[in-house]
């Protein structure tokens, strides 16, 4: 194989392609360009080896923006391409880019079977709950009321969860983060990353054009702390600015509950661990509105039969010789005409 | 495998049969009635014995209609000959009729004066109120006008098979066996390949393998006792003059898949082939997924769509992306079919079409899809369009699609049909080391890469997949400039990026064969025209009025997009032309804008191939005199 040494470890600029972004000002998608152009580099990933596969959307010009190679497709589609590219080629780093429009919209199908396929690719959900490039109509994530160009009236229809939908799919990884929370951000993508077979990443983003401060209940810096569940595997379900809240399960109803330590003495060994192998607490914790919970919500390391799929990717075929090619011309029954 | 070498020593002497040229047998039964397993066992000692043939498998889209109604008649033909054969025949010599229903549908397309075979044991009060008849055929003169032989097959049998241990309802299973033995009777087939298949095939069932052979030679021996008492005629058909060389049947269905890997194997590339299940495309999915030890990736894909967009998937990847689907799938298909013109990549398309518009017929064939294929898509998005004439001749049309895909790294969409997809054919094997291969070079040298720079001759881009360092860039839908790939808006640049994407279609048909004339005269007073499955019908029509002296030509289009380059001067040395088409006249307006020649179409959409003798009588009302 043809390898250009390093002399030094890439950056994350030498992952930014020569093209002048274009997104709007202030807009989040530039927050998680950065976020993604630090994990390739924190990962020494490979640009030559990198894919990036959008569908349609504002979202979806982001592989313009990558030195990687890249593949803007069609509105909904890219999970289907991204499929093909896996299959034929399982060497290659995979990485899907959509919105919440595109994702569960237009391209709801294709999520749904790349999860429960487990195909080993990784998929970015840009989720503004509002279609942005088509200048603001309601998405199928946009709160029931929400009042677009198509929905003067406010929307009728109530929203999808994409979390609970992929887990839904039978994803065996589902995470969640924020567009601005870089750190944060950076730590998720890179455990989606590792993870072999379909992960996927709902990333909440903010347009500030037409839907400004849809997450501010959870994402403004004053509440943040009160209203985000940062889970990880292994630790108890602990938030607030005070470290006081938690959940536990109700003793008597199967659901979560916020409890206060300290209070109706409740102590820190009652609140639940999180443990990111449990799809039933992941379902639980992606339900939740308040607080959100953010980071690995579910990731199921086993292979699940779903992983099949990945397998025979994995597996390369080989290629039939000129004689396997007429013993397969010739199998069955022949007769021969005497000249 | 079994090898034969002809001519075959023949068990009976020749001279106690009557000699026949060619013959139209048609077997018709319930859809449970093993119909079809007869045709084929049929068709395969026939191809064994030397015949040429052509099979036509006509089955209802039910998979189990109610038993012995007339929506759940299933039938197949077969034309056979010492002659060559062109199609599966018009109107069947002889019908075997396993029940009143298969009668019932049937015997309208029996030849006057032909014969039926009807099983006397299937005709209770009850099987002829299911069939719809009001009184017994058999008794009201209806079947009058033909030669008939009432066996009770199922009686028969059920002496032969019962012994060995089987339940009534399994024993009577063996009926389109005990059927086969007398009809290999009639026309002196050897039983042993098929014992031995039966035996191979009921490995896990000795006892069902038992009795269906004790039903194939009940069914022989009751041919040869009742020959004695002249009720019936046992005939010989003598070996064809095929080509000296190695033979098989195949399908077209079968004849794509292996067209498809060979074409991929020539291109040096891994075939991906993506599919959703739809009739009457699905056997080629059933095919290939069988080859997967050949390195063949097959994908079932949840829908149409990704079918689609996984085949580009795999093709920007570096294989041989392929998709295939019948006609409304293929509108499916079309959003993303725009994408793989744009992005300048290869693709393969396999459309076998049926009777539409909507859910239409899906087991009857149809033509129907040429516009769609060769226009159906949003944007000035102009492919290749190959169309595939018989089953044998799949194999190689894939090889081309492949070819052109692959050169001029374009999509291209090759058109079959419901006919061609299940129909079987005599195939001379070739040999893969004899077919010239062309394999793909990726672009490797990063050194003035440009993903849109293109190959002065045939106007391709370079084909630069990922993994290679230096060549990192993007791709997609938008519109590209015509060097960099970069996003342009720019006015200049898309009036030239939809140029070449159209000068693309010029370089191929350069490249590709000009247009010849299949049967008779370079020019003259009549050309037929054809494109597809109506090769079969038009070839034998034009010949035999050829050979009672008309002036009339057989000329057939493999290539529609682009067309031959000679086609417009081909055309014009015809005083006369007729297209004859499955549709309402698709090719005949395309020829009629391209070249302004006054061709006339001849059009049927009933979801039957052409008779031989409807285009025999179309290009006679056109030359009222013969000429010599």
């Amino acid at each position: 194989m043809n390898v250009v040494p390093l002399t030094k470890p890439r950056t994350a600029k030498d992952f930014a392609s020569d093209q002048e972004v274009r997104w709007c000002p202030g807009c989040g998608d530039y927050a998680i360009l950065k976020a993604v152009q630090k994990t390739l580099a924190d990962i020494g990933a490979d640009p030559a080896k990198t894919v990036f596969v959008s569908g349609i959307g504002c979202s979806s010009r982001f592989p313009y923006y990558m030195s990687t190679f890249g593949f803007h497709t069609i509105h909904g589609r890219a999970p289907a391409v991204a499929t093909g590219i896996k299959l034929a080629n399982p060497d290659l780093d995979v990485w899907i880019v959509s919105g919440d429009g595109d994702a569960l919209s237009i391209g709801g199908n294709h999520l749904l079977h790349l999860l429960r396929r487990d195909v080993n690719v990784h998929l970015l959900l840009f989720n503004n709950e509002i279609y942005g490039l088509t200048k603001g109509q309601y998405s199928p994530t946009s709160r029931t009321g929400t009042r677009s160009p198509s929905s003067p009236g406010g929307s009728v229809e109530r929203p999808v969860s994409p979390a609970l939908f992929a887990l839904g799919a039978g994803a065996r990884f589902v995470a969640r983060s924020i567009d601005t929370a870089q750190k944060h951000l950076i730590d998720v993508l890179k455990q989606a990353h590792d993870h072999r077979g379909a992960s996927f990443v709902e990333i909440f983003q903010n347009c500030l054009v037409y839907n400004d401060d849809v997450f501010s209940a959870f994402t403004a810096k004053q509440v943040a702390a009160d209203a985000q569940l940062l889970v990880k595997h292994g630790e108890p379900l602990i938030f607030g600015a005070d470290r006081r809240s938690g959940l536990r399960i109700r003793p008597d109803r199967l659901e979560l509950e916020i409890v206060r330590i300290g209070d109706n003495d409740v102590t820190e060994a009652d609140i639940l661990v999180h443990d990111a192998t449990n799809r039933a607490l992941a379902t639980m914790l992606a339900a939740m509105t308040l607080p959100v919970a953010l980071g690995v919500l579910y990731c199921e390391p086993a292979p699940s039969l779903g992983a099949a799929v990945g397998s025979l990717a994995d597996r390369q075929p080989v290629s039939p010789s000129v004689a396997d090619l007429n013993a397969l011309l010739r199998r069955g029954d022949t007769w021969t005409v005497a000249g | 495998m079994i090898t034969n070498t002809l001519p075959l020593a023949n068990p009976q002497p020749l001279a106690a049969r009557e000699p026949l040229e060619s013959v139209v047998v048609r077997f018709a039964g319930d859809s449970g009635d093993g119909i079809q397993l007869t045709g084929n066992r049929f068709a395969a000692v026939t191809a064994l014995a030397g015949n040429d043939l052509a099979t036509f498998p006509d089955f209802p889209a039910e998979i189990r209609a109610p038993v012995g109604t007339t929506y759940g008649v299933s039938a197949f033909q077969i034309n056979f000959g010492a002659r060559t054969i062109k199609t599966s025949g018009d109107s069947p010599d002889v019908l075997v009729a396993l029940n009143p229903a298969a009668l019932k549908v049937e015997l309208p397309r029996l030849r006057p004066g032909g014969l039926v075979i009807v099983d006397a044991g299937s005709f209770a009060e009850r099987d002829l109120r299911k069939a719809g008849y009001a009184a017994d055929p058999r008794k009201d003169g209806s079947l009058s006008p033909y030669r008939v032989i009432e066996i009770d097959i199922s009686r028969l049998t059920l002496e032969a098979a019962k012994p060995l241990g089987l339940s009534q309802h399994d024993a009577l299973r063996c009926k389109n066996f005990w059927t086969l033995g007398l009809i290999y009777w009639m026309y002196d087939r050897d039983r042993g390949v098929t014992t031995e298949w039966l035996k191979k095939r009921f490995v896990d069932e000795p006892l069902v393998a038992q009795a269906n052979i004790a039903a194939l030679d009940a069914g022989h021996a009751f041919g040869e006792t009742a020959e004695l008492n002249g009720e019936l005629i046992g005939y010989s058909v003598a070996p064809a003059s095929l080509a000296p060389g190695l033979y098989r049947t195949i399908t077209g269905g079968e004849a794509l898949a292996w067209g498809l890997l060979v074409g991929a194997h020539l291109a040096d590339l891994k075939l991906f082939f993506a599919s959703y299940p739809i009739t009457p495309a699905s056997p080629l999915l059933h095919a290939l997924a069988r080859l997967r030890p050949l390195g063949v990736t097959t994908f079932q894909a949840e829908d149409e769509i990704a079918a689609v967009c996984s085949a580009i998937g795999a093709s920007y990847a570096g294989s041989l992306g392929v998709t295939s689907s019948s006609g409304p799938g293929l509108a499916l298909k079309g959003e993303a079919l725009g994408l793989a013109v744009a992005t300048e990549l290869p693709l393969v398309v396999i459309n076998t079409q049926r009777a539409g518009p909507s859910t239409g017929m899906p087991t009857k064939t149809e033509q129907s899809d040429l516009m769609q294929a060769l226009y159906g898509r949003h944007g000035e998005s102009p492919l290749a369009v190959l169309a595939a004439r018989a089953p044998s001749d799949c194999f190689e049309t894939a090889i081309e699609a492949v070819r052109i895909a692959t050169k001029f790294m374009i999509p291209v969409i090759v058109l079959s049909d419901g006919y061609i997809a299940n129909a079987a054919q005599p195939w001379q094997v070739p040999n893969v080391e004899a077919i010239p291969p062309f394999p793909v070079r990726f672009r490797r040298e990063a050194d003035g890469f440009e993903p849109y720079s293109r190959d002065p001759e045939t106007l391709a881009r370079p084909w630069a997949i990922p993994g290679v360092p230096g060549l990192e860039h993007r791709i997609g839908g938008l519109e590209k400039d015509s060097v960099t790939g970069a996003i342009s808006y720019d006015p200049g640049n898309h009036q030239r990026m939809t140029d070449l994407r159209a000068a693309k279609l010029d370089r191929i048909s350069a490249d590709i064969p000009e247009q010849t004339v299949e049967i008779g005269r370079d020019s003259g007073r009549l050309a037929v025209v054809g494109w597809g499955s109506t090769y079969g019908p038009i070839n034998r029509a034009v010949s035999s009025l050829i050979d009672r002296g008309y002036d009339v030509a057989h000329i057939h289009v493999r290539y529609l997009c682009p067309l031959p380059r000679n086609m417009g001067e081909v055309l014009r040395r015809y005083d006369r032309v007729l297209v004859p088409e499955m549709n309402k006249g698709q090719l005949v307006t395309i020829l009629r804008a391209q070249y302004l020649v006054p061709a006339e179409g001849l059009n049927k959409v009933s979801g039957q191939p052409f008779k031989i003798d409807e285009i025999e009588e179309a290009v006679l009302a056109r030359l009222e005199q013969p000429k010599r």
